[in-house]
């Protein structure tokens, strides 16, 4: 083994230009299979990110669209099954907005205000957060378009039973960057939501969860859990099957490009390697005839193979992390946020190097074999 | 005198196809301690039969003794063994390591063994450069020594592991006269005091004049057999 290693680097250092052509080939090879991965895995959650980051990945109503009664075991059960990063109990239901003459249809939502996940803080834009009873935010474009704002008054008219008059005080605006939303919901707390509706549950619990991909699962854990008890439940996936189906078709064209790139790098360590078989067979033919054996000389090729694999590697990571910092310094918004947010982690790092050493070790099997068969006889033979 | 090679009804057929005979049933025994010189004209046969002694080739049929072992059937890597133990070759084109030293060239027989290298073996390596009159070049790459340079280093490489035999084909070929005759030199002297066996092929009839046995080669055969007195 120290034998074979300490030849493979001389044979490599013997010849600097060919190996440094090869290891530069590596590299570049390695630094876009890396670029590329971060880059469409990132784009992907950044997708992901856009589509559900402010909405529900699981949804919880009752059949006929009555109240949730048993909502607090509904939220136990999930909190114990699925990593829930948040949840919302939610009262929500049409009402009308009177403003003038007009009638405007509206979304009145009753949620948790302080840790829900629409993350209500940082949406406010001006005002604070409806925190006593009858107190309202509206959206940014509602307030503009109907001249509502801050601690203005609006009148609200319902219809359960008879008609409802109900009226709250406006304590804030929130953004949330979506026009539909913007103009027709209106968010409050749940007591207050409680009694516009004249109801003592909440209608819907929506819930968050780290392992968004497993969100049908859950969904089906917890209909069968509670599947006596009338809820229904939906789970983003089937909600967004198209984006699904275009990310996946995504990921394939991804590693498509990442293996294709890998078997030409693969292709260039291994004729480079047989070159040097034949460039070394004189050296090969005389190790072998003072008693060499095959197995080592194979172990020398395969070390090569190694060698540049590994400074491929090391070089490659380098070139592709340099790459991926400039695109996230200079590929951005004219707000200097970056166009794609890029996630990036050791695991790139790994599996770069895994495939950069794997395929060169792959590659130098075959000239590994070659130097094996090499029959010391006709080297000696002809000089 | 003990045998120490032993070449029992050797016959080399090359080719498939179109065969061609190139060695007719030698028989030869090599004494142990002995220097004998194989000469012949070109194309006879000598290199074939120096290869197949030393079980770099194959015969077709026949029978290799070397130091009582049979190789008949031993393994690809039972015979590298055996030749890293018993046997030490020279060759015409000196065929050192060019990425290597001097120095470690001497050494390679002893680092394929992937042993630890000791101060015991370094100074093996030191004494045998000095020996074969190196010492001022062991640490030039051997690419950077003339060509009687290079062949004594193959000569303290070939006797590294004290190999009881020692094959060489045409060792001084390719050298000058002087050169010729101080690797000539070297060589007899190891023999003397080491008690090597040399078998040695070369085209100089002057050298092969002072070995001790002159074997020579014609159409594959044993032309000629003379025990040299002359030369002891
Ligand atoms: N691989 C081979 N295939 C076919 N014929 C071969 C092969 N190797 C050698 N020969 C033939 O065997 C014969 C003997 O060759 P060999 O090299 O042993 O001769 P030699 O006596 O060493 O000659 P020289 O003095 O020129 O080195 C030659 O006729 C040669 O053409
Ligand atoms: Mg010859």
């Amino acid at each position: 083994m120290k034998f074979s290693l300490k030849t493979a680097f001389r044979f490599l250092m013997s010849n600097k230009a060919q190996t440094f052509l090869i290891v530069l080939g590596i590299a570049v090879g390695i630094s876009v299979q890396l670029f590329i991965s971060v880059l469409i895995d990132s784009l992907q959650k950044n997708l992901i990110e856009k589509t559900i980051g402010n909405s529900p990945h699981i949804t919880v109503t009752e059949m006929s669209g009555g109240s949730v009664e048993n909502y607090n075991e509904i939220i136990d059960y999930t909190k114990k099954e699925a990593d829930v990063s948040a949840y919302d109990i939610v009262t929500e239901g049409p009402f009308f907005v009177l403003s003038g003459s007009e009638n405007i249809s509206v979304l009145l939502r009753g949620i948790s205000m302080k840790d829900s996940i629409y993350n209500i803080k940082e949406k406010i834009i001006s005002g604070n957060i409806p925190e006593n009873i009858n107190e309202v935010i509206i959206g940014k474009d509602f307030s503009e378009k109907y001249n509502i704002n801050t601690g203005d008054k609006i009148n609200f008219l319902g219809f359960k039973g008879g008609l409802l008059r109900k009226s709250a005080t406006v304590t804030g605006i929130f953004d949330f960057k979506v026009s539909n939303l913007n103009s027709t919901w209106i968010l409050t707390n749940n007591i207050t939501a409680y009694d516009f509706f004249g109801v003592s549950n909440p209608n819907k619990i929506e819930f968050q969860i780290k392992d968004i991909f497993n969100s049908d699962i859950y969904s089906e854990n917890i209909k069968s859990n509670f599947s006596n008890t009338g809820i229904k439940v939906s789970e983003w996936k089937e909600q967004n099957s198209d984006l699904l189906s275009g990310l996946n078709g995504q990921s394939i064209s991804s590693i498509m490009i990442q293996i294709f790139v890998i078997v030409a790098v693969a292709l260039g360590i291994a004729s480079v390697l047989i070159i040097t078989v034949l460039q070394k067979s004189k050296q090969i033919g005389i190790l072998k005839a003072m008693g060499l054996k095959n197995r080592q000389t194979s172990t020398i090729f395969i070390f090569e193979g190694l060698l540049l694999g590994f400074f491929g590697a090391v070089i490659g990571i380098a070139i592709g992390m340099f790459l991926l910092w400039g695109f996230s310094t200079f590929a951005v918004n004219p707000d200097k946020t970056p166009i794609v947010k890029l996630y990036f982690g050791y695991r790139y790092i790994i599996i770069s190097s895994l495939v950069g050493i794997l395929s060169s070790v792959i590659s130098a099997i075959i000239p590994a074999g070659k130097s094996a068969k090499l029959d010391p006889v006709e080297v000696i033979r002809n000089g | 005198m003990d045998k120490i090679i032993s070449l029992k009804n050797i016959n080399k057929i090359y080719g498939t196809y179109i065969k061609t005979q190139v060695l007719f049933d030698i028989n030869l025994d090599i004494e142990k301690s002995s220097f004998s010189s194989i000469i012949g004209q070109s194309g006879s046969g000598k290199s074939t039969l120096l290869n197949i002694t030393g079980t770099l080739d194959k015969p077709t049929s026949g029978d290799i003794i070397i130091d009582e072992i049979n190789t008949k059937n031993m393994n690809k890597n039972q015979l590298s063994e055996l030749r890293n133990q018993k046997l030490g070759f020279i060759f015409q084109f000196h065929y050192l390591l060019p990425e290597f030293t001097a120095y470690e060239n001497v050494l390679m027989p002893y680092l394929i063994k992937n042993k630890p290298l000791t101060d015991k073996q370094k100074e093996r390596a030191y004494y045998l450069l000095d020996m074969v009159g190196l010492s001022k070049v062991k640490n030039n790459p051997a690419s950077r020594m003339s060509g009687g340079q290079q062949q004594r280093t193959a000569i303290a490489r070939a006797l590294f592991n004290n190999p009881p035999i020692i094959l060489a084909d045409e060792p001084t070929g390719n050298l000058d006269s002087d050169s010729s005759k101080t690797v000539f030199d070297m060589m007899r002297d190891i023999n003397k005091e080491y008690g090597t066996t040399f078998l040695v092929i070369t085209h100089d009839r002057r050298i092969a004049d002072k070995t001790d046995r002159i074997i020579e080669i014609k159409d594959g055969k044993i032309n000629l057999d003379l025990k040299n007195g002359g030369a002891e």
